[in-house]
């Protein structure tokens, strides 16, 4: 077994006393005090993530803009310089190979930050579809990165840049100098509230999680761990990639073709994503909440339906907010729909479960 | 990490104390640590037979599902019902109200031949 990658924060982690786990390769913080604890501090406070195990790919040159939209499902051109979009990276079968968030740091000059455990396979992916005018960097190495979120993560904003700054808009991305040094601080993340992530040089990280954690101690920041970010997005029904999402599923099939222009004439995986949408997806990622109580519904449990297995759960957890078993599963179409009755198996025992709407909690209003 | 001296303890991390021949069983102050939030509880049927060392119930936290095994070969004679209600008091009193089943031993001795609280500090000190 091949040693796990730390971050530049892994020694704060470990200071602070933080559960380390093994996430795609990376020993990474899976709490500090607790995932309830640390949940309840990003929905009604705010906490911090460190997310440098996320890789970041900078993408430049004359083409940039046509090459990279020819290659990522989203359209490019609706954004402007200083804005940020979510969208995929799709095989030709329109399966995803990433999800990923496109920042657009100048003309022609996109910064892609994508999930950890793909990082080589994406850069390779775009290194195979190459054009001579784009230059491809992976700076994911160069870069560490923190996600602050909660409610009050503008007050953290606030007391780190003591009003030299505005916060970004919502899903816009703030470039920054210091020290000869590049920032990125965006308003954007995971976990369905107001926050930001902030990516700054690797040897700087340090400074910028201590500074974070001191100048949002009056606010009451906690520092949160990947397993309170993962109870978080999926009561928002953010998909995992690797869970949610795979090369053997489509983004319609996701429901998320919000993020997909099929208006575009061209762009990997275009072709099959058209049939799809022509002739209707066989299934469809959607939540579920349990009925009753039950033991935490989990990935990889058996969904029934009038006693047939239907589907397999792709995610699962108890939701601290609503304190009731939620999750995501790719469920036939015709069973598909808001109210429709599932069960879920768990250790060979059904329990009952209803598909419900996305998302599963509106933070701000539960 | 509190280890009671009066408990007798398993490399699985659970606890027993033997008391008018009934042992009582729950999971230790440094398993509920490792555990983190305790949010579900999956009780034993009441009795039920079991052999030392068999799953015999399961504890959920946020994050896994993790099997609990009968420290002693036994019947199950009594349950935690509260824990239902309640499956945080695991993390907040593991050797009191977090208890989670009682059993008769069918070999009262085998509590004897489990690890003492010395012995059991000095396996979770290499953890």
């Amino acid at each position: 077994m091949s040693e796990l990658k730390k971050t530049p924060l892994h020694a704060e982690h470990v200071a602070l006393g933080a559960k380390l786990v093994d996430f795609g390769g990376w020993e990474m913080p899976v709490s500090y005090t607790g995932i309830l604890d640390e949940h309840r501090a990003v929905r009604t406070g705010v906490g911090v993530f460190d997310i440098s195990h996320m890789g970041q790919i900078l993408v430049s040159g004359p083409s940039a803009l046509a090459w990279l939209n020819r290659l990522l499902t989203n359209n490019l051109e609706r954004l402007s310089v200083g804005e940020c979009q979510y969208t995929f990276l799709l095989n030709p079968e329109g399966g995803v190979l990433d999800d990923l968030i496109v920042y657009c740091l100048a003309p022609e000059r996109y910064f892609l930050v994508v999930n950890a455990a793909r990082v080589s396979e994406d850069y390779e992916w775009l290194e195979k579809h190459l054009h001579p005018d784009v230059l491809l960097v992976n700076q994911s190495e160069a870069f560490a990165g923190m996600a602050v979120q909660g409610p009050k993560a503008v007050q953290v904003f606030d007391a780190l840049f003591e009003g030299q700054h505005s916060p970004p808009a919502r899903n816009a991305v703030l470039s920054l100098e210091i020290d000869g040094r590049p920032y990125y601080v965006a308003r954007t993340g995971y976990t369905g509230e107001d926050g930001f992530e902030l990516f700054c040089p690797a040897e700087t990280a340090v400074e910028v999680w201590r500074e974070i954690l001191e100048r949002g101690a009056a606010a009451g920041i906690k520092p949160c761990g990947l397993g309170a970010r993962d109870t978080l997005r999926l009561e928002v029904c953010y998909p995992l990639n690797g869970s949610d999402l795979s090369r053997d599923t489509t983004p319609l099939e996701a429901g998320l073709s919000l993020f997909v222009d099929l208006q575009k004439p061209e762009f990997v995986g275009r072709e099959k994503l058209l049939t799809q949408r022509t002739s209707g997806v066989a299934r469809r990622l959607v939540p579920f909440k349990m009925l009753s109580k039950s033991p935490p519904p989990r990935a990889h449990y058996g969904v029934f339906k009038d006693g047939v297995r239907i589907a397999e759960t792709t995610s699962g957890t108890l939701s601290p907010s609503l304190n009731v078993g939620i999750g995501m599963a790719y469920i036939p179409t015709e069973f598909a729909r808001i109210g429709e009755q599932l069960e879920i198996e768990i250790r060979g025992i059904r329990f009952p479960a209803v598909v419900d709407k996305k998302p599963l909690l509106r933070p701000g209003r539960a | 990490m509190n280890v009671p001296e009066e408990n007798r303890y398993t490399a699985s991390h659970e606890w027993v104390r033997l008391e008018d021949g009934t042992a009582t069983v729950g999971v230790t102050d440094h398993a509920q640590n490792e555990l983190t939030d305790v949010v579900y509880v999956e009780l034993p049927g009441i009795g039920k037979a079991v052999s030392a060392g068999e799953q015999i119930c399961v504890v959920e936290s946020v994050k896994a599902a993790s099997d609990i095994y009968a420290p002693v070969s036994g019947r199950v004679v009594e349950v935690n019902d509260e824990l239902s209600a309640h499956p945080e008091w695991i993390n907040s009193d593991p050797f009191g109200k977090g208890w989670i089943f009682k059993l008769q031993p069918s070999t009262p001795a085998e509590v004897e031949g489990l690890k003492t609280a010395a012995q059991y500090r000095e396996q979770i000190s290499h953890s």
